[in-house]
């Protein structure tokens, strides 16, 4: 196993599918303006997620593109963590995913940044912007409907209930982690579990929210193991026009 | 929810990335000044558009009323000389 291939295919698959799944928002959004900005937060995603799986391609060195790994690996070769595959269910808990990912992300990309490789460091630069940007709007989003309304805040609550025993599985270490961590290119992932969980239970307290009293933590999806049912249907959508019309190009 | 209350109007003012001064792009509705502000970025300045954004809810704008036009504008028009037209600028003196 290559551990470098299998922590780049980790990035770039996790923002891959969190973008599709939030493009899938694109023109159904509850406001004009809320769709706009989802469509951006897809975009910035999907353009991430070039970066990471071109990097991925390379050190394979298999002759496979960004666009092979993308649209014709199955599910089970995905490296994204269960919670950016789980469906977007209402808006509440489409925003609240995207919370608890950008308040990892926002830590991880700024360690990154000082990554021994230099093109990983790059590609942190360039991403931690635009993941700066969607902390501040999933943020801000969690606690105006946290402190809205009743409904609202029992919506976001019920949002938290569902993706707690998802939300951590980011920061799980395993063999890869401390291979990139020996060779400087990485930290470990547990080491951002203590801004984490400090950005989230400050928030969740200006949001009136409660965060769940269990430490449970569904994994797989990182290592490939076993991921959740609802990945086969995202990418049967995702990846349907490579599938029937190989190498289609614009 | 009894009633589905829209969120107020904001009018969006783009500073380009030439552009001396802030100008009317268009509206958006937001629930407050920072929903509007994150809104007017995502809404107006995805091509890349500005540098600074104003926003200000559309109620707290006073406009001229259309009904005055003729002795609001019209004793302004055979005004010609008020127009800088008949001097020459050195190059020095810049935008004026």
């Amino acid at each position: 196993m290559n551990a470098l291939f299998e922590f780049l295919l980790r990035q770039g698959d996790n923002v891959l599918v969190l973008g599709h799944r939030t493009s899938e928002w694109c023109g159904t959004a509850p406001a004009l303006e809320e769709d706009i900005a989802l469509a951006n937060t897809a975009l910035d995603l999907i353009g991430q997620t070039k970066l990471w799986l071109e990097y991925a391609a390379e050190v394979e060195g298999e002759g496979r593109s960004a666009n092979d790994l993308a649209f014709l690996r199955d599910a089970y070769d995905f490296r994204n963590v269960l919670m950016l595959e789980t469906p977007n269910e209402d808006y509440g808990r489409t925003l609240m995913r995207q919370f608890l990912f950008d308040a990892f992300q926002v830590h991880w990309l700024t360690a990154l940044t000082d990554s021994k490789d230099s093109r990983i460091s790059e590609i942190a630069m360039k991403s931690v912007k635009e993941a700066q940007y969607h902390l501040e709007r999933s943020r801000d989003t969690i606690i105006a409907l946290g402190d809205g309304t009743e409904l609202s805040n029992k919506k976001m609550q019920a949002a938290l209930d569902y993706l707690w025993p998802y939300a951590r599985e980011i920061m799980l270490v395993d063999d890869v982690d401390e291979a990139m961590h020996k060779d400087g290119i990485a930290p470990l992932p547990s080491e951002i579990l203590a801004p984490w969980d400090a950005l989230v239970k400050s928030t969740m307290r200006d949001a009136y929210l409660t965060i769940p009293d269990s430490n449970f933590v569904h994994k797989g999806g990182r290592t490939g193991q076993r991921h959740t049912e609802h990945l086969g249907h995202m990418l049967a959508t995702m990846q349907v026009l490579q599938r029937s019309y190989p190498g289609a190009t614009w | 929810m009894s009633e589905k209350k829209e969120w107020p109007l904001w009018e969006v003012f783009i500073r380009g990335q030439h552009g001396m001064s802030h100008r009317h792009v268009g509206s958006l509705h937001a629930s407050d000044n920072e929903m509007a502000m994150k809104n007017a970025r995502d809404v107006y300045t995805r091509r890349n558009e500005g540098v600074s954004i104003w926003v200000v809810e559309a109620k707290h704008i006073t406009a001229s009323s259309p009904s005055e036009k003729g002795p609001m504008f019209d004793p302004a028009k055979d005004k010609v000389y008020r127009h800088p037209t008949f001097y020459d600028l050195p190059d020095e003196a810049g935008n004026m």
